[in-house]
């Protein structure tokens, strides 16, 4: 083999390692972001947003739309957890606020995070939380019970065919990721 | 360059040469085959009666996911790369692969690989349990702990073949014979450059795919973890970016197998070569773009689900060139039908059926009743087993006598065709009928109107599983006591390979030949 063919052998694999690599990082770091933004702007999966500023935007009193609120607890998850109202007329662009309880009836303290999601996932836009226990992880100690506040705006912009929104929030038990001495400061 | 072999298992170590490592690639495969072979007969042989007989749930699901990753990553996969390794060298007239030292260590790395993926089966906990498909959370919150091996073994496996591509790739690229333009290349040549090229795509994807369970397990983030903020769907995407590409992968050196055979016993040159090379690299691009027809149960959009249900049906248009193309081939040839023949028809013919069912499986409002039923183990393994695995014996069967410069038995070659077509039809073709009556698949047990098909679909795998023991002894004669094969073997086969002698030289074309 001439010096000039090994040379472009050694070329060839080089540039075929590079694509490697670059598939790799577009799989681990490129792929799971870009899924996330695309779930963001089609509202695919029900992802809601996070944290809204509420504006002083006007409200619809012509218009009424029925949220209603669901609650799940993820496989072994021990916590007593469900709205205090399973559903409410609001108007759009009116803040409103409603509350979930959460008991913990076990003898260990827990730390539980809350996941929403919406139906039909078209109003996922359209659905603000201005304030919400899911931005945060909720810690209770053994025993307790808590109250856990939501406010939330329908956008004044929903489509007109909606007028049922379906809140669900699936509670997960993250006692375990979470570090050790945050549970047991309490 | 004159130097021969060198003795002993210091030759099989650590050798350079293309042909000793097709052999160990083509063995090795055929080992996997094997072992695979035994998973799916332990769960035929459960499914061979309702009710629970033979092993309980639990391995049962070892069993289907172990079957499938030993038959896809273990039997298939490198069959097909130590057939590239024999001939890519010998059909474009270059001496050896372009980096041969690279080819022995991704050969080398397999069996352990394979040694790690089978020891899970003895660990607490038993071997991966998730299907072959590793679904998260499956596959990460309810995994069992050897699942670090099989993710470790994954990640093997991947450079092995990562490797082997690379190699392919810098074999046809840089050393072709003095004349030997692209369009001048053989078939198998053109469809293993652009499975190649498909392979350095996304098998890296699954590298990534693997390792994302792999912190997700132990590195505390939550890539698929909704607790985390995670989504289980994102596996499914990233997985099934990787794993259509990676069905055309098993399948496209088949084409390119099929496109060699046809003509040396249809008497005449392929039809339409250039549209054959049009239509593989068509379906090596779109392969890229249906990923999502494998979810649409998942919750899509109803453009997502159109988009991805269009594109897929796409797919058989270039696919319907080809089959075209090889039935023009042999339209007005002066056929004769020798056991690589024999399984070239068949492929031509079942695959083709395979293809048919994929199409039922594309229309996405018809797949919500079709999704995980017996009807896609039947459509899969349509396309899988007479497309790859009889691409596979064929070209065993045609280039043997090349290798190793004997004759195959052609009466038990064609025994072992009959038998093997037989017993898959009786297999797999009932499984469609089941799945339509709505028998989910991964099941140890079912309901007892399915109990027939079931019985027959055992009795087949059983006889499709003598037939490989078959083919084992038949190639093992040929080795050791086959009457000598001429140059040529068959009436003037097309191609460089047939232009040396039989068996072929340790060396080959050391001084290039000349392309006219």
């Amino acid at each position: 083999m001439t010096d000039s063919v090994q040379k472009s052998i050694l070329a060839t694999a080089l540039r075929l390692s590079g694509v490697v690599v670059a598939m790799f990082v577009f799989a681990v770091y490129i792929m799971p972001p870009m899924y996330d933004l695309f779930c963001e702007i089609t509202g695919l999966n029900g992802k809601t947003g996070g944290q809204y500023q509420a504006t002083d935007a006007k409200v619809d009193e012509s218009r009424w739309v029925t949220v209603q609120f669901l609650a799940t607890n993820n496989e072994n998850m021990p916590w007593s957890f469900k709205p205090a109202l399973t559903s409410i007329k609001v108007h759009p662009g009116e803040e409103v606020e409603v509350r979930y309880l959460a008991v913990n009836p076990t003898s260990a303290n827990m730390v539980g995070q809350a996941v929403p999601s919406v139906v039909p996932f078209k109003a996922a836009d359209y659905f603000h939380k201005t304030e919400c226990f899911c931005f945060n992880q909720q810690i209770l100690p053994a025993g307790q019970q808590a109250e856990l506040p939501l406010r939330f705006i329908v956008d004044l912009d929903l489509p007109q065919q909606i007028t049922t929104i379906t809140l669900s929030y699936t509670l997960f038990d993250v006692t375990e990721r979470t570090t050790t001495n945050l549970v047991s400061s309490l | 360059m004159a130097h021969g072999p060198a003795k002993g298992i210091s030759r099989w170590l650590f050798t350079t040469n293309h042909k000793d490592i097709g052999t160990m690639y083509l063995w090795f495969s055929f080992a996997m085959f094997l072992m695979g072979g035994v998973f799916a007969l332990v769960i035929r042989a459960e499914l061979f009666e309702p009710g629970l007989q033979i092993v309980q749930p639990e391995f049962f699901n070892q069993m289907t996911t172990m079957h499938g990753l030993v038959m896809v990553f273990g039997a298939v996969m490198p069959a097909f790369v130590g057939l590239a390794n024999w001939m890519v060298p010998m059909m474009i007239g270059a001496p050896d692969m372009a980096l041969p030292r690279m080819n022995n260590w991704s050969f080398w790395i397999l069996p352990f690989a394979f040694a790690m993926l089978a020891s899970t089966l003895l660990m607490e906990g038993g071997a991966p349990n998730f299907g072959w498909t590793f679904y998260a959370p499956l596959s990460t919150t309810y995994a069992p702990p050897s699942v670090t091996f099989f993710i470790f073994a994954v990640h093997i496996m991947g450079a092995s073949s990562i490797m082997g591509s690379i190699n392919i790739i810098a074999t046809i690229l840089n050393m072709r014979a003095p004349g030997m333009t692209f369009m001048k290349m053989p078939l198998f040549v053109w469809t293993w450059l652009i499975t190649a090229y498909l392979l350095i795509a996304v098998m890296p994807v699954l590298a990534g795919v693997v390792t994302m369970m792999l912190m997700d397990i132990h590195f505390g983030t939550s890539f698929f973890d909704a607790a985390g903020g995670g989504d289980p769907v994102l596996f499914q995407h990233v997985f099934w970016f990787f794993g259509h590409p990676e069905v055309y992968i098993m399948i496209l050196p088949a084409f390119g197998v099929v496109s060699q055979i046809i003509p040396t016993f249809a008497r005449k040159p392929l039809f339409g070569y250039a549209s054959m090379v049009y239509a593989t690299s068509s379906i090596a691009f779109l392969s890229f773009i249906v990923w999502a027809h494998h979810m649409f149960t998942v919750g899509m959009p109803v453009a997502g689900e159109l988009f991805f249900m269009y594109a897929t049906m796409l797919i058989a248009v270039p696919t319907g060139v080809k089959v075209f193309n090889w039935v023009t081939t042999m339209f007005k040839g002066s056929m004769t039908f020798e056991t690589p023949m024999l399984f070239s028809l068949a492929f031509v013919v079942l695959f083709t059926i395979g293809g048919f069912s994929g199409l039922m499986l594309a229309i996405a409002p018809a797949d919500f009743q079709y999704h995980d039923t017996y009807f896609v183990v039947a459509h899969f393994h349509y396309v899988l087993v007479p497309g790859a695995i009889f691409s596979i014996t064929a070209a065993v069967y045609y280039w043997l006598p090349k290798w190793c410069g004997r004759m195959y038995d052609e009466t038990m070659g064609k025994t072992h065709f009959w038998l093997a077509f037989l017993g898959l039809n009786l297999t797999f073709f009932p499984m469609h009928f089941v799945g339509l009556a709505g028998m989910p698949r991964r099941i140890p047990d079912y309901a007892l109107q399915f109990a027939d098909f079931n019985m027959i679909a055992s009795v087949g795998a059983f006889l499709f599983g003598a037939a490989q023991i078959l083919f084992l002894y038949n190639v093992i004669a040929t080795i050791k006591k086959g009457k000598p094969a001429t140059d040529e073997v068959w009436e003037n086969p097309e191609g460089l390979e047939w232009t040396v002698a039989s068996p072929a030289p340790y060396h080959t074309f050391t001084t290039p030949p000349q392309v006219k």
